[in-house]
């Protein structure tokens, strides 16, 4: 199934899966060099993370392939340390939801290692997270949790949604300095796009203009992007030209060229794959319309969760995210404020869906 | 003073200018806070001074420790700048973190002093990371974590030994038992007083040192060391001790109601500062107290002289290159 994203064109670029281009990042790096290795519950099992550690255990060994006790706590601790020692750990966990476990080492130590030591050492740490969705995923396995760490000097976060960036950011990530939240979606997993062989990095701070328009600016984070783009065809149906950016990275946030954006279409709508208060979205419009500095009117929305725990039965859960039908009835609402509500003719369902049964 | 005197006579003087520094240091610190120059809430070791002692004594320069916010004892046995330990207490340029770590944050990666940290038992794990790294190195180097007996009931002590244990990392894991988290007495906090007991469960062989006596640590923490060493994995050693001091700040808290001054009355008789001092003779040790007096000195006024961090130093180190 190709990508409804629009990755970069490249050379030598095959096409391969989120899956396959994140598992070729790390093989990738781990023969580049020997600091790299993989921590975490499950990362040499059979399951190998959902595919994402296909292979690493039988070619690096127990050794830099590290199966864990549950204790994410100590796990990130040690990560930590490893780090401080010039180490480069990915610490890998199935779903974002079980980072909550570790956030007294990443927040109190790895955050502020580097600024609370003076420079003295570094934490070059990647911690990898899945975000869940869809068969009954549910309260615990289904959180998009990145702005509580957008919120902490010293951490990046990033979030790529196509397999290019996947693999590049991943990448960048383990190569930088700096603990990395690394942010992944489930539904992303399957979808894939031409992924040049060898190593590359996407840099963070940079983000992508996939679609141009010219009525209203769509950002889409993590897989909302992937209903951002769907929106935007529905949206193209009723005469509406939306303009959709991929962030890619939360921090650095590239504000610019969503604020170049925005000021081209007047109308600035973030949906985040997370709830809405205090959230990513909030920052992105806060920091926009700082940036413009009142230079014209700016129409701003933010849709994300609805503010309620995510239930599990389906017959609920479709209510609980935004999709493609709302977000184009939102987007409508904002470009033509004094027509009446419009929803597409359409069914919010995303191939991406269709594909995902489970069991996890 | 029980019998564990040391075998040879430069190891007896570098014990005692080490326990001496450590003292004097901590006095002087006491004897400034009032001036309010050292604006950092400070947790002195006095009393507790052995334990770091006795550990750091037998560990090589190229040994890494850890430690707590109670941790000028440690970072200044393990070879830690005292200068720069100075000024860092001083908010100064020339600080350890440059004016960013104050007292509780001490670093000296220059001396394997790696940061110490505000939140109990949070940099147990992280030495156990080094050690994972020194493990991989392959060169001997071993970690010492210390800690104190509030960190050992955070869940991240249970985890960080069942992993150390597990993939046997060369740690020693040095728990100073001072019977107080803060005010609360271990009564108040352990089921059973059998930490030593626990931490078997995870199959690392445990030492339980009673009185304070740094010979007897030193002991203690060179044959664990030497099994460490050997590939034998973790060891454990609780080392009883007394903070003489208040938790936080300079002065004593025996009128607050918590504890008695007899509980530091019996501390105080074997006091581990006088007592390697009186098996030194005179000129001996009044040449190392000279010169102990004259470090601080020079520490006290370098802080006094040094610049502060300028005003952009603020958004530096935040994220590193």
């Amino acid at each position: 199934m190709s990508s409804p994203t629009d990755p970069p064109k490249t050379d030598k670029g095959r096409v391969i899966s989120y899956v396959e281009a994140l598992q070729e990042a790390v093989e990738q790096e781990m023969d580049r060099d020997e600091g790299v290795f993989v921590i975490g519950l499950n990362v040499d099992d059979h399951k190998a993370i959902q595919g994402s550690t296909h292979g690493l255990i039988d070619k690096f060994g127990p050794g830099r392939v590290i199966d864990t006790p549950l204790s994410e706590d100590a796990v990130t601790g040690i990560a930590i340390g490893a780090a401080m020692s010039g180490m480069r750990p990915i610490h890998v966990h199935i779903r974002m939801d079980f980072l909550l476990l570790c956030m007294n080492q990443l927040i109190n130590m790895g955050a502020k290692a580097h600024y609370m030591y003076g420079g003295q050492v570094k934490v070059p740490l990647v911690m990898r997270s899945i975000i869940g969705k869809s068969w009954g995923q549910g309260a615990q396995h289904s959180q998009g949790l990145h702005a509580m760490f957008m919120h902490v000097p010293g951490l990046k976060v990033v979030a790529p949604t196509n397999a290019h960036d996947a693999k590049g950011c991943l990448i960048a990530a383990i190569r930088d300095n700096n603990p990395v939240v690394f942010v992944e979606h489930r539904l992303l997993y399957s979808t894939d796009a031409p992924v040049p062989e060898d190593p590359y990095t996407v840099d963070f701070g940079k983000a992508r203009v996939v679609g141009e328009g010219t009525d209203i600016t769509l950002v889409g984070i993590s897989y909302m992007l992937v209903e951002c783009l769907a929106a935007r065809e529905l949206l193209a149906e009723a005469g509406i030209s939306a303009a959709v950016i991929d962030p890619v990275s939360l921090l650095p946030l590239d504000v610019d060229t969503i604020t170049e954006s925005a000021g081209r279409t007047g109308r600035l709508l973030v949906v985040d794959n997370a709830w809405v208060t205090c959230g990513a979205g909030a920052e992105i419009v806060a920091a926009v319309c700082e940036r413009r500095e009142g230079a014209s009117p700016l129409a701003v929305g933010r849709m994300g969760y609805a503010p309620t725990t995510c239930p599990t039965t389906p017959a609920l859960e479709k209510y609980f995210y935004p999709n493609a039908v709302t977000i184009a009835s939102k987007a409508h609402s904002m470009v033509r404020p004094d027509e009446p509500e419009w929803a597409p003719d359409a069914e919010p369902t995303l191939p991406h869906e269709a594909v995902f049964r489970g069991p996890f | 003073m029980s019998g564990n005197v040391p075998a040879d006579p430069e190891t007896l003087a570098r014990v005692y200018r080490s326990l001496r520094l450590i003292r004097r240091t901590e006095e002087e610190i006491a004897s400034i806070y009032p001036s309010d120059k050292i604006k950092s809430p400070v947790h002195l070791s006095i009393g507790q001074e052995s334990v770091s002692v006795g550990v750091c004594d037998i560990l090589d320069a190229s040994d890494v420790i850890s430690a707590t916010y109670r941790g000028h004892a440690a970072y200044l046995a393990k070879g830690g700048d005292l200068k720069q330990m100075m000024a860092e207490l001083y908010g100064k340029a020339t600080g350890c973190a440059a004016g960013k770590a104050g007292s509780m944050h001490l670093v000296d990666m220059g001396a394997n002093v790696l940061g110490m940290s505000a939140v109990v038992g949070t940099t147990i794990p992280v030495a156990a990371g080094y050690a994972f790294a020194l493990q991989r190195e392959g060169k001997g180097r071993i970690a010492a974590s210390f800690f104190g007996d509030g960190a050992t009931e955070e869940g991240v002590f249970s985890e960080t030994l069942n992993f150390a244990s597990l993939h046997k990392l060369p740690i020693l894991f040095v728990c100073e038992n001072n019977g107080f988290a803060i005010h609360s007495p271990t009564s108040n906090r352990w089921a059973t007083e059998a930490l030593c007991e626990r931490v078997r469960t995870y199959g690392i062989e445990t030492q339980e040192l009673a009185d304070g006596d740094v010979f007897a640590i030193r002991e203690a923490a060179g044959q664990a060391a030497q099994v460490i060493r050997g590939g034998g994995g973790p060891q454990f050693i609780e080392c009883k001790t007394y903070r003489w001091r208040e938790h936080v700040g300079p002065g004593e808290d025996y009128d607050d109601g918590y504890r008695t001054r007899d509980e530091l009355e019996a501390w105080q008789a074997r006091d581990q500062v006088a007592a390697t001092g009186a098996m030194l003779d005179d000129a001996e040790r009044q040449a190392i107290d000279d010169e102990v007096e004259g470090l601080i000195a020079e520490a006290v006024d370098f802080a006094e002289q040094s610049p502060w961090p300028e005003p952009e130093e603020l958004y530096s180190h935040v994220f590193a290159d």
